[in-house]
């Protein structure tokens, strides 16, 4: 079976089951037309609740970069009292939060995007229903229940399938939404803690060593960066032709 | 030929594209059992935009069954499994 096969079977196995439902085949109309506005409510919570993670997301942007400037402080003083030990933790702790923040603006792009997608389909749907109210009323007006069976099977089967599509896409936003917000907790824990480090979940050994190398690599370049503008670049201190070589060793 | 792109809403296509389209959705399903996720995305992608290309949107006013249902073009790679698995394509 392809893959348009297995969308159509999920689609149908999402469509409310309203047609046959009632003795009457006009109330279907009404019935189907109840959950419509249901649905529509719904999106509009969905809507908001998608808003209302980036808006966190955010935040706690603005709360990372305060922190990255707090450490790049601390990174100087300790260069100027001559702890290159501490200048390293704090420049270590910062590229894990630098890191951090880039993770978080992927994610708003991707939050942005289901919004519009969101905004989009309730748009579609409510057009919709406003067209299905008019023509329900019409069938109501114009036909006897026996009559009104074909006219209401098109209509409805046409907005149950619609229903089905948006409430998926619904569905789909609030699992994005709720994983965000997981992820978001774990990193206001994590940046009370001070072990930012550690938030390697989901990757493997392989991208934890390279974040590693990578984390290396910025940590020592921005500590000869604060160190030149420290006026104390390794040419001038008084580290001998020894200790220099033996520092270059490690840093290879 | 009524298509609809989940998420997205409902194309007229001609008749002479489901041919093509149908194409598309063998390799994908290929690359997805293969375990091709790169790959798959390019095709879903390109399966996404030729609809675009050679269909015509339907206005939001018509109340219609579709022919065909298309997935969204964000469908992951561990959602395409799952949906072939038959485990659903959305964990509830």
């Amino acid at each position: 079976m392809g893959l348009f096969a297995r969308m159509e079977t999920v689609i149908k196995s999402k469509m409310n089951k309203v047609l046959n439902m009632m003795e009457d085949p006009r109330e279907t109309l009404d019935y189907s037309y109840e959950k419509q506005l249901e649905l529509l409510q719904n999106v509009k919570r969905g809507v908001a609740e998608v808003t209302t993670s980036k808006k966190r997301l955010q935040l706690q942007r603005a709360k990372l970069m305060q922190n990255t400037d707090k450490l790049e402080g601390q990174a100087k003083d300790a260069i100027a009292a001559n702890r290159e030990d501490l200048a390293r933790l704090a420049l270590e702790r910062k590229a894990a939060l630098v890191q951090q923040v880039e993770g978080i603006d992927r994610e708003v792009i991707e939050l942005e995007k289901q919004e519009e997608k969101l905004i989009a389909a309730e748009k579609r749907l409510s057009t919709k229903v406003e067209i299905f109210r008019t023509r329900k009323e019409s069938i109501k007006a114009q036909y006897s229940a026996a009559e009104a069976q074909v006219k209401i099977n098109e209509s409805v089967t046409g907005i149950s399938e619609e229903m089905a599509d948006v409430g998926l896409a619904l569905e789909r936003a609030e699992n994005k939404t709720e994983d965000m917000k997981a992820r978001a907790e774990a990193i206001d824990e994590l940046m009370e803690a001070g072990t930012l480090q550690d938030l390697t979940g989901g990757k493997d050994d392989i991208d934890r060593e390279l974040s590693k190398i990578s984390t290396q690599s910025n940590v020592e370049s921005e500590l000869s960066r604060l160190k030149a503008e420290a006026g104390k670049g390794p040419e001038k201190a008084k580290i001998g032709e020894e200790g220099k070589s033996a520092e270059e060793k490690r840093e290879v | 030929m009524i298509l609809r792109i989940m998420g997205e809403g409902q194309y007229q296509v001609p008749e002479s594209l489901c041919n093509e389209l149908n194409k598309i959705d063998n390799r994908i399903v290929a690359l997805v059992s293969e375990g091709k996720a790169e790959e798959f995305r390019k095709e879903l992608a390109k399966l996404i935009s030729k609809i675009k290309e050679k269909g015509e949107a339907i206005d939001a006013k018509e109340i219609l069954k579709s022919d065909i249902i298309v997935p969204p073009e964000d469908l992951s790679f561990e959602e395409a499994k799952a949906v072939f698995k038959g485990s659903g394509i959305f964990t509830d």
